[in-house]
């Protein structure tokens, strides 16, 4: 198994895949104990809809770095959303949901009106399960995650103090001084810049257990924020290494296989959390 | 000499007034209550105090080197902090938030002061415990600590016994008056109407604002 290991380690697009997926899988999972706190739990979802969407737009506009068009759009998506969230005409959950499905819809049905290949199907399945993008990356698509994600662990590490206090009580933060309005746009934009990462690793519709199901696992057993968001990440970091190393072995898709392990653990911590009462 | 001056204040949401007519002083060392039924604008009033929101017309000038973001705010509590994992250490230090000026990281001195009021509070046990496992009172008790990192002279105060069993209410009451006695300035939202008139020195009825806004009342006397 170790040599088939070697075999498979020895070609640079398995190495890549295994470096950017534990970046992504780190930084995806420190915001997502803000997110899930804060209630925007489907957030990620609803973004990672509209980077389908958008993803379908440069696929069509034949671009050769889609980044450049799903980057911008995510983000703002994503400000618009949070933005909405403080107003809410619309609910916030509706206001998610619309933009969600909406986003899903145009982008299949760009992918069908222009098809860039002769398997659509093949296409769509890749963009929303993620199956062989991650192992499939250039070496730029390579070098700007590695770039991103370590601006998002930068930029989280900094604002550690701000984030915390903006996700516990907005109104105190708010009443001492604190921009409230600019960490809340800060984590906007951290977050979409995070879903268009993970789409590459488990695909749109995934993205949400890669945020969610290790600040789960963390909540129910730790105490403290800091333990929280330090166990998210590791566990995070250890199911997608797990989930990439299987897939190669076994021949599964990645992404799947690594939200399998996410779901796994979280069982198992929930259970510890239970015993432990 | 006085904190706060409030002039011909009008406050309410989107433009649409729900108080107008306020005229208020708030001195050094005063315990003012803001009582009045639900709805009647009083957490509106409040917010726009903390500078939540703005005011619709009026002035609200503080003075005496207050500033608007020195103010102790104990809000009332959110469900979404009800199950949050943090510790008590955690959430009382983010009561230094605003002293971290242009840092980006707690110093020393400012985990001393969160450790101060943490004592200070009787709550030096529970430092380490996860906020979501105290019960309400003691709830109350991190939420006044981590006001208390923010001011050293004004706390503002939202229903700060909203939920409480009478015992507790009790002590929350008496640990508000110490705090007082030592030279701080409450303003406090109740509808406890009875505990008002044992505690406070000053009382405001948003209920009885007359037309020329003299509903200040001075002395123990009205409720």
């Amino acid at each position: 198994m170790l040599e088939k290991l070697m075999m498979y380690f020895a070609f640079p697009f398995v190495r890549y895949a295994v470096i950017v997926g534990v970046l992504i899988a780190l930084c995806s999972s420190l915001l997502g104990v803000t997110l899930v706190l804060k209630r925007y739990s489907y957030i990620g979802d609803g973004l990672s809809h509209v980077a389908f969407g958008a993803l379908a737009i440069a696929s069509v506009a034949n671009l050769t770095n889609k980044m450049i068009i799903v980057l911008p759009i995510t983000v703002f998506a994503a400000i618009m959303l949070l933005r909405r969230g403080q107003s809410a005409k619309v609910k916030g959950d509706a206001a998610i949901a619309m933009l969600s499905v909406g986003a899903l819809a145009f982008g299949y049905m760009l992918m069908n009106l222009f098809p860039t290949s002769s398997n659509i199907s093949g296409d769509v399945c890749s963009t929303l399960f993620g199956s062989t993008s991650i192992l499939t990356l250039t070496v730029s698509e390579v070098w700007l995650s590695v770039v991103l994600s370590i601006a998002v662990l930068v930029i989280f590490i900094l604002f550690y103090n701000r984030i915390f206090s903006v996700t516990f009580d907005e109104n105190f933060a708010k009443a001492v001084g604190t921009k409230v309005g600019f960490y809340n746009l800060l984590i906007a934009t951290v977050i979409a810049v995070i879903i268009v990462l993970a789409m590459n690793l488990v695909g749109s519709l995934l993205i949400s257990a890669l945020v969610i199901f290790p600040a789960l696992s963390a909540m129910s057993v730790f105490k403290s924020f800091r333990a929280v968001t330090v166990f998210s990440a590791v566990s995070s970091v250890i199911c997608a290494f797990i989930g990439i190393i299987v897939s190669i072995l076994a021949g599964t898709p990645v992404g799947s296989t690594i939200v399998t392990a996410d779901v796994f653990l979280f069982f198992i911590c929930y259970l510890l959390g239970k015993i432990r009462g | 000499m006085s904190l706060i001056n409030i002039t011909n204040l009008k406050v309410g949401y989107e433009g649409q007034p729900v108080l107008s007519d306020i005229n208020l002083k708030i001195e050094a060392g005063d315990y003012l209550c803001i009582v009045g039924e639900n709805g009647s604008g009083k957490s509106t009033l409040m917010k726009t105090i903390l500078g939540l929101q703005a005011p619709i017309s009026g002035k609200i000038e503080f003075s005496d080197g207050l500033a608007q973001t020195e103010i102790g705010y104990l809000p009332q509590q959110s469900d979404v902090q009800r199950d949050f994992p943090a510790s008590v250490f955690e959430i009382v230090l983010s009561g230094c938030q605003s002293r971290l000026g242009r840092r980006f990281f707690y110093t020393k001195e400012h985990k001393a002061i969160a450790e101060e009021n943490i004592k200070k509070l009787g709550i030096a046990k529970l430092k380490k415990r996860c906020y979501r496992e105290l019960s309400g009172g003691q709830q109350q008790r991190v939420l006044l600590a981590r006001a208390l990192c923010a001011t050293k002279r004004i706390l503002l105060l939202d229903e700060p016994v909203a939920g409480l069993d009478p015992q507790v209410t009790e002590e929350m009451y008496e640990l508000i008056k110490q705090l007082n006695d030592e030279g701080l300035t409450i303003i406090m939202i109740s509808h406890d109407i009875a505990n008002v008139q044992t505690y406070a020195t000053k009382v405001f009825d948003v209920n009885k604002i007359s037309p020329a806004g003299s509903a200040v009342l001075g002395g123990e006397s009205l409720c």
